[in-house]
């Protein structure tokens, strides 16, 4: 696991003297990275503009002008009323349905990819080298090649279009992000440590819980963090395998914005796609530094 | 007992896991291997009838499409977005005092889902009430960015908002990499008077190959899985002129009640992803053996 440092500082610039053409570029500098900073934020702006608007005003303003008169119509639309296809419920119910599927999809993967990883780190044996890679392979099929298998297997396990079903669909192919994070966690943890404890007298899970969770704190992070995201984005497996009203969000947002019946309400369509982006949004303002180490951890491997 | 529980208790722990990779991974790709060597129609069949369904693929006009918007999109994607990151990373590793609030808005579009992207830039770029009205509005009447509905360009509509999701990520990769490179060099450098575009040219970026590489991989790794981003921003219009290999594979698979094309079209993708990440994972596992 490498840690990133990007807060220790060995920038190239600064050595150069005060010049006017240093002062020149270094406000070329600030424009660009202003410029950029809007490419980034206009959707957002926009998004969120346009959900506060009213149908009417959306007609006749222009796409990035400020909302004249706010309103939270789209947004309780969105949220209880818009239709997917021939329900009219709005995203409640399936946000629940992402809220109930991801929580113990999340938990159970991390758990499993704890032991996995620690197994894997600190217990080696014959064929466990092999193991790891097997599973570090499995990180990186498309999907698509496990698609048809696994519809029939839910099929004959008899959780096809279930919530419990997605659960497990979740928990299997997010095994091989788990177990590589705490794999590449525990790793670094001396391996006198287990001897010591050995001798000791303490058994594996007593050498687990005792020693090895309470380190585990930001690794557990990242890896709740990583699979709250996939979990909660995820499209594919959602749309494949659930069915009327086992929906997650994601699901739900695209049949909204592609229902035919009626008038098309962009502003509900945006307030919708928040509702829809905001989870993932708040853990990522919250915990920024533990998404950009899972997201890192699986190319930049060290 | 105690005695041989505790001594394959670690197996037995990895076991379960170890069973359902080797069952929903490697045995379900066997399955798909099986299918797509069959005429499988609305249901699977076990028949082995050679390479029928790779022919149909191959001959198939849609899929065809589908390739060259890989290749276009895929290539676009990967080089703008590598491009575009490593100037960001360049330019916020000048310290700059803002960097954390910066970062955080280059990056925020990653922890989206492809759907919420999708669905925001299918609104901006719709030519009625988007960018093309808003421009015309500004008394630019002729202007026309009409590319989401325009079938010649409404892959280049994709490589956009893929660009704007992902290009964040690539940045936080190359300032981790900027980050790390030996600030001794760098100072001795420095003394000896070269200049800063130098010093990247010659000493930074060179040094950052692994990480170009591992940019490579994750960009390709996105590209060819994309999915959610074309259903939601064109659904693959108009007509199929921004089918995927993922959408194509939806498609046959979903609605169209054709498994033996489904499972073919999904075995190629999976040559793909295979050919660029096996070396790739290969010399990462050689390089630094966990002893």
């Amino acid at each position: 696991m490498t840690d990133i440092p990007l807060s220790t500082q060995t920038s190239v610039a600064g050595a150069d003297r005060k010049g006017w053409s240093t002062i020149a570029l270094r406000w070329l500098l600030f424009v660009m990275l202003g410029l950029f900073a809007l490419f980034y934020l206009m959707p957002l702006f926009v998004m969120v503009t346009t959900s506060l608007k009213s149908l009417e005003e959306i007609r006749t303003g222009s796409l990035i002008a400020l909302p004249r008169s706010v309103t939270l119509e789209a947004w309780r639309t969105a949220w209880s009323g818009a239709c997917t296809g021939i329900q009219c419920e709005g995203l409640r119910p399936y946000f629940w349905n992402s809220v109930l599927l991801a929580v113990p999809a999340v938990l159970i993967s991390t758990v499993l990819g704890a032991l996995n990883g620690y197994v894997i780190a600190q217990w080696r044996f014959k064929g466990a080298n092999i193991i790891f890679a097997l599973m570090l392979f499995g990180c990186f099929i498309p999907f698509q090649v496990v698609l048809l298998p696994m519809a029939r297997m839910l099929g004959i396990l008899g959780i096809a279009g279930t919530i419990p079903g997605l659960i497990f669909v979740h928990v299997i192919y997010g095994l091989g992000f788990t177990t590589l994070f705490f794999r590449n966690y525990y790793v670094t943890i001396p391996h006198e440590l287990v001897k010591a404890a050995k001798v000791d007298g303490a058994g594996f899970l007593r050498i687990f819980f005792a020693i090895f969770l309470p380190l585990s704190l930001p690794i557990i992070t990242v890896s709740v963090i990583w699979q709250f995201t996939q979990i909660w984005n995820d499209f594919l497996f959602g749309v494949s395998f659930s069915s009327a009203g086992t929906q997650p969000v994601t699901v739900a947002l695209n049949n909204i914005v592609n229902s035919t019946t009626g008038v098309k309400e962009y502003n509900v369509d945006m307030a919708a796609a928040i509702i829809a982006g905001l989870p993932t949004l708040f853990v990522y303002v919250l915990a920024g530094k533990y998404f950009i180490r899972g997201l890192t951890a699986g190319s930049v491997k060290g | 007992m105690t005695v041989w529980l505790e001594r394959n208790l670690p197996r037995m722990v990895l076991a379960p896991s170890f069973i359902a990779v080797l069952i929903f991974v490697y045995g379900f790709i066997g399955w798909t291997a099986w299918v797509s060597l069959t005429r499988s129609k609305l249901m699977p069949r076990y028949e082995i009838d050679g390479f029928i369904q790779y022919k149909r693929l191959f001959a198939s006009p849609r899929w065809d499409t589908a390739m060259d918007n890989l290749y276009i999109f895929g290539g676009l994607f990967i080089c703008i977005s590598m491009v575009l990151g490593l100037l960001l990373a360049i330019m916020l590793d000048q310290r700059i005092r803002i960097e954390g609030a910066l970062r955080t808005i280059y990056l925020y579009p990653m922890a989206l889902s492809m759907i919420v992207t999708g669905t925001a830039w299918k609104w901006i770029m719709n030519p009625g009430l988007g960018i093309q009205e808003m421009v015309r509005g500004w008394g630019y009447e002729s202007f026309t960015f009409d590319w989401i509905v325009n079938p010649d360009r409404a892959i280049y509509a994709v490589v956009i908002a893929g660009i704007w999701q992902s290009s964040g990520f690539v940045m936080a990769l190359f300032l981790a990499g900027l980050r790390s490179v030996d600030g001794e060099i760098i100072k001795a450098a420095q003394v000896d008077g070269i200049p800063t575009w130098r010093i990247y040219t010659a000493i930074i970026i060179p040094s950052m190959a692994p990480i170009f590489l591992s940019a490579f991989i994750v960009l390709a790794h996105l590209a060819i899985k994309a999915f959610d981003l074309v259903i939601a921003l064109t659904g693959g219009g108009p007509g199929y002129a921004t089918d995927l290999p993922a959408t194509y594979m939806y498609a046959m698979a979903f609605s169209r009640g054709d498994l033996g094309q489904a499972a073919s079209s999904a075995m190629v993708m999976m040559a793909v992803v295979f050919a660029i990440v096996v070396p790739y994972l290969y010399s990462e596992l050689r390089a630094k053996p966990h002893d």
